[in-house]
């Protein structure tokens, strides 16, 4: 089987008078629609290795590629062309702009990638916003949304780019369990109907156990990989 | 519209108050800046066209930018040589060959040029006297160089040749000896000689130091009344082209050694005064764009701090540091272009609103004027449209630099 993103020996130290290893001697790798739970204690470094697989930070050793193509050698630029045209992301806080609507923040990745003329984009954002439920809330500003939307929207926005992976951090951390479930709902659909690949990060074990695979980490290491053990 | 310029506008408008405070202080920074260079603008070209309209452009005088070199300087220049006790010889002052240098000078094209005779004299009549300058002058070739005949209140400069013995004098001459035209007053040279003149006409220019002590007979009567036959003491010169006063001084005294001053030269102190002045201006109103630039530089240097975590979302999503970098040097120039155009209006209404000062009780001050001499030109507009705008944009590129070197896991971590 194909693989999207493979990690091999990733450790990503903290430099500093003390130094600190966030994630140590990483092994990883996605296959196309797959959907992974990474969980595991506070400080086990799940997060650190979602900015890594995202491409959004370094490791100190070790290497990572993204469909075949090895990051390492990629410039800050081409990182950022590879996050924009490949990877979504979606946080524990939404980070929507508050200037601008959920429509117009679904569209600015999509308006930075160029890939669409500005008919197309609309009704690309128009349509992802339907398939999450939220047709009344194109023209709403962020703040005029439930918490619960503000995150669908979030999610929009990182799919906006039509993203071969999705990166997802505590997404639902701040939703109630009805939101959170209503969230992981959506990425197993992203997974069956759209055969995308989905990296999630969560404390909730109830969701976690949705995942068809789950990733445990303790203290930087992979403990327990139920795709190996 | 681009995306960086909608997404900077949308956090300007987020922060209305901030920004309209930004645009106004580079607002008055260019109003004052289109003000002031109006007022200063106004008064100098008022002076410099006043010079250029009364005085001639050039004069070439009676006398040497050096002293003649001694024959043993000549033998050895450059030796170390040394005269002294040298006894100047005794020389009629004046201009040699005057005739063929007025000829010669007359013969370019674009130039006018005309003799004078000046030297002190006392006026007196009846009782009162005072001193003046008499200037010994023909007519005709003095109204292709002066503005005499323009500022002839009363009588015609004809009048000094059909009239025996006419005088013209500065209206304050007129006024402290009590002389109207078609009286007569005497005139005592200091070499002794005294002659009667008739006052035929009066002349006002507005400049009360010549008013109050110039007078004009004609050539030959002021030598014969300075005791200086045949001689001229300044050949004044006016040309079509004022740009070329300078240039041709210079080829004048080459080429006849006379001292020939341009009107630049003459009225260096004053010209000198107003690059001081100009000098004075501009730092002033340097110093508040420089206060609007660092209010620009506040203000996005907080909008940074402030929308940390969206530039954390716009890196992750997959914006380049250049693209955050140039969202927030377009807010600074969005601040520069705003606060230039409202600069405009400032600029407009301080202009106008200078215009309705009137200076009533002191009476008129320029040439009966009672009010701020204004010059409307629109490259002060454009000068400091662009002064802002670099302004503006200098100080948002310092934080703009800043946001785009900031690391989006630690804000995101930091807000996790």
């Amino acid at each position: 089987m194909s693989t999207i993103l493979r990690a091999e020996g990733v450790t990503r130290v903290l430099p500093g008078p003390q130094p600190v290893t966030l994630v140590r001697d990483i092994d990883f790798a996605l296959s196309p629609g797959e959907f992974v739970a990474v969980t595991g204690p506070s400080g086990s470094g799940k997060s650190s290795l979602l900015y890594l697989l995202g491409l959004l930070d370094r490791p100190t050793e070790g290497r990572i590629s993204i469909e075949g193509r090895d990051t390492a050698a990629m410039s800050e630029n081409e990182l950022a062309a590879t996050r924009l045209a490949r990877l979504g992301f979606v946080f524990q806080f939404h980070f929507l702009l508050p200037e601008f609507t959920t429509l117009d923040n679904l569209l600015i990745p999509m308006r930075r990638l160029g890939r669409w003329d500005e008919a197309e984009r609309e009704d690309r954002a128009r349509a992802l916003l339907a398939s999450l439920g939220m047709d009344e809330a194109a023209g709403k500003l962020p703040e005029q949304l439930s918490g619960g939307m503000r995150q669908r929207a979030a999610i929009a926005r990182a799919l906006a780019n039509d993203p071969a992976l999705l990166l997802a951090d505590e997404p639902t951390g701040n939703l109630d369990t009805r939101n959170a479930r209503t969230v992981f709902d959506i990425f197993e659909r992203l997974v069956a109907d759209e055969h995308r690949s989905v990296i999630v990060v969560t404390h909730d074990q109830e969701q976690a156990a949705r995942a068809p695979r789950q990733v445990r980490l303790v203290d930087g290491r992979i403990v327990h990989d139920s795709a190996r053990d | 519209m681009p995306l960086a310029l909608d997404i900077a506008l949308g956090h300007l408008k987020r922060r209305k108050r901030q920004t309209l405070v930004s645009v106004l202080g580079v607002a008055l920074g260019v109003g004052f800046f289109i003000g002031m260079t109006s007022l200063m603008r106004g008064f100098q070209t008022y002076f410099v066209q006043q010079v250029i309209d009364v005085a001639p452009h050039v004069v070439m005088k009676d006398e040497f930018r050096r002293p003649d070199l001694q024959p043993v300087e000549l033998a050895f220049a450059g030796g170390a040589v040394e005269v002294r006790g040298v006894k100047p010889r005794d020389t009629v002052r004046g201009i040699r060959e005057a005739g063929a240098k007025l000829a010669a000078i007359e013969a370019m094209p674009g130039v006018a040029v005309a003799p004078m005779l000046r030297g002190p004299a006392l006026l007196r009549y009846g009782a009162r006297d005072t001193s003046v300058s008499i200037g010994g002058i023909d007519p005709e070739r003095e109204r292709r160089v002066t503005n005499i005949e323009k500022d002839m209140t009363e009588g015609r400069l004809e009048d000094l040749r059909s009239t025996a013995n006419g005088v013209i004098v500065g209206i304050g001459v007129a006024q402290r000896l009590g002389a109207k035209v078609g009286d007569t007053v005497t005139a005592i040279s200091p070499a002794g000689v005294t002659q009667p003149f008739r006052i035929v006409g009066i002349i006002a220019t507005g400049v009360t130091a010549i008013d109050a002590s110039e007078a004009y007979v004609l050539l030959r009567l002021a030598q014969v009344l300075l005791d200086r036959p045949n001689v001229i003491n300044s050949l004044r010169i006016r040309l079509d082209d004022v740009r070329e006063a300078e240039p041709l001084a210079r080829r004048l005294e080459s080429v006849f050694r006379y001292r020939t001053e341009s009107w630049e030269e003459s009225n260096r102190n004053i010209l000198g005064l107003f690059v001081i002045q100009n000098a004075i201006m501009y730092s002033v109103v340097g110093a508040i764009l420089l206060v609007a630039a660092f209010g620009i530089y506040n203000i996005i240097s907080t909008v940074v701090h402030e929308k940390a975590r969206d530039i954390a979302i716009l890196k992750s999503l997959g914006f380049r540091a250049a693209d955050i970098q140039r969202i927030f040097v377009l807010e600074g120039a969005i601040v520069g272009v705003a606060g230039a155009i409202a600069g405009w209006g400032v600029g407009i209404g301080l202009i106008e609103a200078l215009a309705q000062v009137r200076f009533d009780q002191v009476g008129p001050v320029i040439q009966g004027r009672s009010g701020f001499l204004l010059a409307r030109e629109w490259w002060p507009y454009l000068a400091g449209a662009v002064f802002a705008l670099v302004a503006a944009t200098v100080a948002a590129f310092i934080p703009a630099r800043r946001a785009s070197r900031l690391n989006p896991v630690e804000i995101v971590r930091g807000a996790a």
